[in-house]
């Protein structure tokens, strides 16, 4: 296969798919969804593909392509993927292709839903298997307008207006992305100046010594931009509310890889080029995470509407991320991002489920339903099996990752981990009243006349329901994956210990 | 001689003087021959501009120069020139019978703009100068019957001509100081040690503020937003792209060749500028309902970005001048084109009259929202590059502070920008009918998007275009 430009091809599949229904015909929207489900398609298979192939004996950044692309700074149009992006890539697609069945009941405007949608689902891959800074940063922002638009589009005004709820989301992503563009200019020109010419490739960039007050001003820089987009306290304020506003793709490919790209962003482009600004500043990202695990859950158990629920949820389980990657080391690393792909699986199949119920019954109201088990049994499945998963329950993939991420951490941060740790038991407590209250209990008859999920609509639960139990039976098959990444990673920058200012 | 050096600028002088000609000859019907003439007349003169891209003379005792600087900014004026015309289509029915005479104009100001490009002369700059900025004063005018077109002409001619003044009164004082209008004498002259005279301080600040007039560049930006909205659409697209690039032109010969930076620091002074006028501009540009009138602010603030270049001085910050200016010819104009499409079609420019374009004329609005995103400088369109040099090079020149101002500010403007994207996409639409674009405009429309993606995404030949161009500072 060492041919073949495998990367490429996963990444511009999409984008094909995209110019090809501009061309098509407005009235055809059997044919716009159904080229739409076979790009993603094709991308999920060459990912898996990527997934299968991968030598993880020999570990490194694999498939890699590269040519020059901009002399004068540098920049090489280059992929590559690790043991870190492998399984990030696979999340990509897997909800990719999900979303695109989630949206199957959309019949208005197919056209520009569509386009836009796989436009943004090429834009996550790049950053995934981008290593070149250039390049991941054009991918990186690719992201935003189309998300814009969607929202506005097909965005749901309940308790915020759509037109408000997107326009938060994109300023704050924004303003996030001008400092870290900031940082990514200061720390391009310094690399110039220690090497004497032009780089961009981030393993280069890596194998430089910076000054550390340097690296503390372009890590603080990064991990305000990246925080941002990993809704990190206090900058999470877009995420629910922009996840209530959004369609049921994109909060799904929005709470389900999109704010990863912040904690990948923080391990690849933080933690691996600046180690000793990650150092400084990883204690102030241990308590903000605390901030996140405890604050957002507490806030969820007032919340009334199923969307907003989830949002602050993913705000709080964010939370788990970011104190997994501040541990900086191996364990916690490696915690992280199972459990950024754990909880990426888990929010999508949650907002899919929400998606399909607010389509039917149009309301989202904890409050307005009951019993819905009654009437929806496959329904009601996908809603627990997001559920326990999403409290953690062994068995879950979920679990494997919040339990290496306190194993980790525990090492460096005892009493935060155990707060940490209370997030379960705040988890468990919204989740399975919200549950119980929704689908348990008498049946409700005004909610008969609701059909259960059929045909198409099984997709989504059936995929992204499968790796959940698939990936906490089997862990190890992504599990050795990510150590193989995280531990060369980590070979690289020599070893970290955390300390810092605190 | 080496008629063959100044074939452009011969060539674009008789192109004027045919068109104007033809329009007084030709009846009626004939016409319509001027438009095409036009168009083909600059493209050929566009044709002689590659050909010659890399020929280099002094001519005059250093008074004209032909590098590649002065080409690549001839090449910029020619494209920014023949978009406009392309897209003007429809628009120049309003003219009604004086529709050779504005092509002619329009060709004068271009003439203009690159005698400035190529000046080694303080006093051949002020005569490309004087020719671009009349020809507009004239052009802004052109709609008889609309008093916000007259009233920007009149605007237009009592700030240029004040601040001709200015800059007159700068170059004087130059003068005064070292003897000579010729840029390197000048250069030489001041160079020598112990020649740091008040009246050489006094001159170069009146020179940044005539060429700040000329470039709308805050405090000097008053001017712009009236004179833009009031001035045809077409017209204000060739003033906001192509004169304003002319300026920088112009700034860019001065500044490099004839003022030494040791002289007096310059560099900080326009550093401040462009500070000032990348946060005015977008600041100003966030409550706008009135698209002429938001573009016209929009574009003060991007003139503020271009000017980071030139205050870095540097590798970067130069070559991100060049390129920035090049991809504001496809952002921009591409923009002003739509909005010259609208303003036909529903004679109006207010946000309103976009909503529900996404709907009926898609294209008008896939165009529109990738050019006002470039220029927002959102990857991986073209604005996005353009803004990496400049602020590499800014950072590179310790501007690290200005760098975190231009960025930030610059993804404020998303603000702006999308809320003309929310009309379109979400606007309620008050009409049915499907637009008609004539088949030029949908070129010039075409030409503009795929300039913008193709030079966000493969910056490389553009840059090495403008490394070129910038060669002969280092």
């Amino acid at each position: 296969m060492g041919e073949y430009p495998i990367l490429t091809l996963t990444v511009f599949f999409p984008v094909l798919g995209a110019v090809l229904i501009m061309f098509l015909p407005r009235e055809q929207s059997k044919a716009i969804k159904s080229v739409a489900a076979l790009c993603t398609l094709v991308s999920l298979l060459l990912s898996v593909l990527v997934f299968g192939g991968y030598d993880r004996a020999l570990a490194g950044m694999q498939f890699v392509e590269s040519i020059p692309w901009v002399r004068d700074l540098g920049v090489r149009y280059a992929l590559g993927v690790d043991g870190i992006s492998i399984p990030l890539l696979l999340l990509t697609n897997l909800i990719g292709f999900s979303a695109v069945y989630a949206s199957w009941q959309i019949d208005d405007r197919v056209k520009e839903f569509f386009s836009l949608l796989l436009l943004l689902i090429s834009g996550v891959m790049g950053t995934f298997v981008a290593t070149d800074l250039f390049i991941f940063f054009l991918f990186y922002e690719v992201v935003v307008i189309p998300i814009y638009l969607l929202v506005i589009m097909f965005g749901s005004s309940k308790r915020v207006t759509k037109e408000y709820a997107g326009m938060k989301l994109t300023i704050y992503l924004l303003i996030g992305s001008a400092f870290l563009l900031v940082g990514l200019i200061a720390l391009f020109i310094q690399a110039r100046g220690i090497l004497g010419f032009p780089s961009m490739d981030i393993s280069t960039l890596a194998s430089l010594n910076y000054p550390v007050p340097f690296q503390l001003f372009a890590y603080s820089l990064m991990a305000f931009g990246f925080g941002t987009l990993l809704s990190m306290f206090p900058f999470h304020a877009w995420s629910p509310d922009g996840y209530a506003g959004a369609p049921t793709a994109v909060s799904m490919i929005h709470a389900g890889v999109l704010k990863k790209i912040g904690g990948y962003g923080l391990i690849r482009i933080g933690l691996f080029i600046l180690p000793a600004g990650a150092r400084y500043i990883a204690p102030i990202i241990a308590l903000l995470a605390i901030a996140n695990v405890v604050y957002a859950g507490m806030i969820c158990l007032s919340q009334k509407d199923l969307k907003y629920i989830v949002g602050y949820s993913s705000v709080s389980h964010m939370g788990y991320v970011l104190i997994g990657i501040a541990s900086l080391n191996l364990i916690s690393l490696n915690g992280a991002v199972m459990m950024m792909f754990a909880h990426g699986v888990m929010a999508a199949l949650f907002f899919a489920m929400i998606g399909n119920l607010y389509h039917k019954s149009h309301t989202r109201n904890v409050a307005d339903f009951g019993g819905l088990a009654h009437q929806m049994p496959r329904l009601a499945t996908g809603f627990m099996v997001a559920g326990l998963a999403s409290l953690g329950l062994p068995g879950t993939v979920n679990f494997i990752g919040e339990f290496t991420i306190f194993v980790g951490a525990f090492k460096n941060y005892q009493t935060l981990t155990i707060i940490a740790i209370s997030g379960i038991i705040i988890t468990a407590v919204y989740i399975l009243r919200t549950l119980g209250h929704v689908l348990f209990g008498p049946r409700r008859p005004e909610w008969d006349h609701l059909r259960d999920l059929e045909g198409v609509e099984l997709v989504p639960l059936l995929v992204l329901g499968g790796v959940i139990l698939l990936g906490g039976i089997l862990p190890f098959t992504i599990m050795d994956l990510i150590n193989s990444g995280v531990a060369q990673l980590l070979a690289q920058i020599g070893s970290v210990q955390t300390g810092g200012i605190f | 001689m080496a008629y063959e050096l100044l074939a452009p600028e011969i060539l674009t002088a008789l192109l004027g003087l045919l068109l104007l000609a033809t329009g007084l000859m030709l009846p009626e019907q004939g016409k319509k021959l001027v438009g095409p003439l036009a168009i083909c007349g600059l493209a050929l003169i566009l044709g002689k501009v590659i050909i010659n891209f890399r020929l280099e003379a002094v001519l005059f005792d250093g008074v004209y120069q032909i590098d590649m600087l002065g080409n690549f900014f001839k090449l910029l004026f020619l494209s920014a020139a023949l978009l406009v015309f392309f897209m003007a289509g429809r628009y120049t029915e309003f003219f009604g019978k004086r529709k050779s005479e504005w092509f002619s104009f329009m060709i004068f100001a271009t003439l203009g703009m690159m005698v400035m490009a190529s000046c080694g002369d303080l006093l051949t700059l002020y005569i490309g100068l004087e020719l671009m900025t009349i020809s507009f004063y004239i052009l802004s005018a052109y709609l008889l019957n609309d008093g916000l077109s007259a009233e920007a002409g009149l605007k237009y001619l009592i700030m240029g001509a004040l601040s001709s003044a200015v800059l007159l009164f700068g170059i004087s004082l130059i003068y005064a100081a070292t003897g000579s209008t010729v840029f390197n004498e000048t250069y030489q002259v001041l160079n020598a040690p112990g020649h740091a005279q008040a009246v050489v301080v006094a001159g170069i600040a009146l020179l940044i503020a005539g060429f700040g007039f000329k470039i709308a560049v805050v405090p000097f930006h008053m001017w712009a937003p009236d004179i833009y909205q009031g001035a045809p659409t077409p017209v204000t697209a060739h003033l906001a792209v192509a004169s304003k690039a002319a300026g920088f032109a112009a700034l860019l010969r001065v500044f490099m060749a004839a003022l030494p930076l040791g002289l007096f620091n310059w560099s900080l002074a326009l550093a401040v500028l462009a500070a000032l006028t990348i946060v005015i501009g977008n600041l100003i540009a966030l409550p706008q309902n009135n698209v002429k009138r938001l573009l016209a602010y929009s574009s003060i603030a991007q003139a503020g970005y271009i000017l980071v270049g030139l205050a870095a001085v540097n590798h970067y910050g130069l070559k991100g001048l060049l390129f920035y200016a090049m991809l504001y010819v496809f952002s921009n104009v591409g923009a002003f084109a739509v909005t010259t499409l609208v303003e036909v079609e529903s004679a109006s420019t207010d946000i309103k009259a976009f909503n529900g374009l996404g709907q009926r004329a898609p294209m008008l609005a896939a165009v529109m929202t990738v050019c006002l995103l470039s220029l927002a400088g959102i990857p991986p369109l073209a604005g996005f590059a353009g803004k990496f040099y400049l602020f590499s090079g800014a950072v590179q020149a310790g501007y690290l502070w200005l760098a975190f101002v231009g960025l930030l500010m610059s993804m404020i403007s998303v603000y702006y920008y999308l809320n003309i994207a929310k009309a379109m996409y979400i606007g309620a639409c008050e009409s049915d009918t499907p637009f008609i674009v004539p088949l030029s405009s949908r070129l010039a429309l075409w030409l503009c998007l795929l300039g913008t993606i193709i030079i966000g995404i493969y910056p490389a030949p553009l840059s090495q275009l403008a490394e070129m161009a910038i060669d002969m500072f280092f």
